[in-house]
């Protein structure tokens, strides 16, 4: 069949409809799950935070009570704060740090510092070092991360938060140096912040 | 009613025709996600579902599509419904969703979803294009799923591990542990395990095949 500026205009109209049908669709789906989306995604992040500072020491909203840092340093990007107070008191920050530096791209870690400097614990939100190897930082595969817990800058004193290999108190896994050098990395770097802006970050509440 | 086409076209779809094992089609997700039971569960689920809403969308419009743009159609058909199942995943399984990540997205791709469109949905009836849907959707499924299976048991040496991502915390202590103080096996949890994985798992139903011939 020769085509024809009749047979054009109907194919083209075809197309069109579906476009608009499929548009509408989606559209429409979209508006109806996105506030589900949008608790889960809240739930998640919540439930990540009460892993590091568990609910019954803080009375505050995390989610609401937010600080937003550019970090000028290199290394590290702009850092979400997530600060615990109760009774208006500052109990602790939770940063949303990544970590640049891993093996295969970014680290995205949560760091919980208590007000008295020293750490509630770390954890990886997301990362894509090597199964088996690099992965042992995430708390369901080792136990590492939990090693963090307790610890500040002067537990170990500042010039020994390396891993072994360099010369400091951290250990490292076999056959993956990399990944672990840059979560201790990115934890010093918080402690090292949270000490030269201790009133900004633990500010009294609201 | 006449069940023979529907029997020939499950078992086109589940073992002649399957679509992972014979055509091998859609090998992107598959080998990517394949690494454990409960992600080629997921995925096989999710592909299946974009596979019956396009077969039987497809069907019931190939008279009105004119040849010419069929195609574009049938892409807008299969985008849309796919995005529409990766914002219901997202809404309904977060968890699982998180894992599977990308790859919900990528079935847009999956040439088994459009190659089943334009091969058969597009000169069948609605009832036996939702069949095919169902039956090859069903055959990716299986064949992901022996594949994770067999990437799950040698690299960590468990089965069903983290179900609970997918039925939520009744399934927490679903996980089979089928070697006990298993180190694990590097190799088939990587890429290069899902390669090894997948022509073991082709070569077993070829092995079967040529034993049933007479």
């Amino acid at each position: 069949m020769k085509p024809t500026l009749k047979t054009m205009v109907s194919a083209a109209t075809i197309l069109g409809l579906f476009s608009a049908l499929g548009m509408g669709l989606v559209t429409w789906v979209h508006h109806s799950t996105a506030a589900r989306i949008e608790e889960n995604q809240r739930q998640t992040l919540l439930h990540s935070l009460q892993n590091l500072i568990p609910s019954d020491h803080y009375d505050n909203d995390l989610l609401a009570d937010v600080l937003e840092i550019s970090l000028s340093e290199p290394g590290l990007k702009p850092v979400t704060v997530y600060r615990a107070r109760k009774s208006g008191k500052p109990v602790a920050a939770v940063f949303s740090t990544v970590a640049l530096d891993g093996y295969s791209g970014e680290i995205s870690l949560l760091v919980a510092v208590k007000a008295d400097g020293s750490l509630a614990g770390v954890r990886v939100l997301a990362h894509k070092e090597t199964p088996g190897l690099g992965d042992l930082i995430d708390d369901n595969k080792s136990l590492w991360i939990l090693a963090f817990n307790g610890l500040s800058l002067g537990n170990p004193p500042e010039k020994f938060w390396k891993v072994k290999r360099d010369g400091g108190s951290f250990d490292q896994f076999t056959g993956a140096t990399v990944t672990p050098r840059a979560v201790v990395k990115a934890v010093k770097k918080t402690l090292l912040f949270v000490k030269a802006n201790q009133e900004t970050v633990f500010s009294n509440g609201p | 009613m006449d069940l023979d086409p529907y029997r020939k076209i499950a078992v086109d779809g589940l073992w002649k025709n399957n679509q992972a094992l014979v055509a091998l089609l859609g090998l992107c997700p598959l080998l990517a996600v394949s690494n454990s039971v409960v992600n080629s569960l997921g995925l096989g689920l999710a592909t299946t579902f974009a596979l019956v809403f396009s077969n039987t969308i497809v069907s019931l419009i190939r008279n009105f599509v004119s040849h010419e743009v069929r195609l574009p159609v049938f892409v807008l058909v299969i985008a849309s419904n796919v995005t529409v199942i990766d914002l219901l995943m997202n809404a309904f399984f977060h968890d699982l969703h998180k894992k599977l990540g990308i790859f919900i997205p990528l079935i847009v791709t999956n040439c088994a979803i459009i190659g089943r469109a334009e091969a058969f949905a597009s000169k069948n009836t609605v009832d036996k294009a939702l069949a095919d849907g169902f039956f090859i959707g069903l055959g990716f499924t299986l064949a992901l799923v022996a594949l994770g299976a067999l990437r799950e048991m040698i690299g960590t040496g468990t089965l069903f591990g983290r179900a609970d991502l997918m039925f939520g915390d009744i399934a927490k202590h679903w996980s089979i542990e089928v070697f006990h103080d298993y180190g694990g096996f590097l190799l088939a949890i990587l890429p290069p395990g899902a390669f090894i994985g997948l022509g073991l798992v082709i070569a077993v139903k070829n092995v079967i095949d040529l034993r049933d011939k007479p």
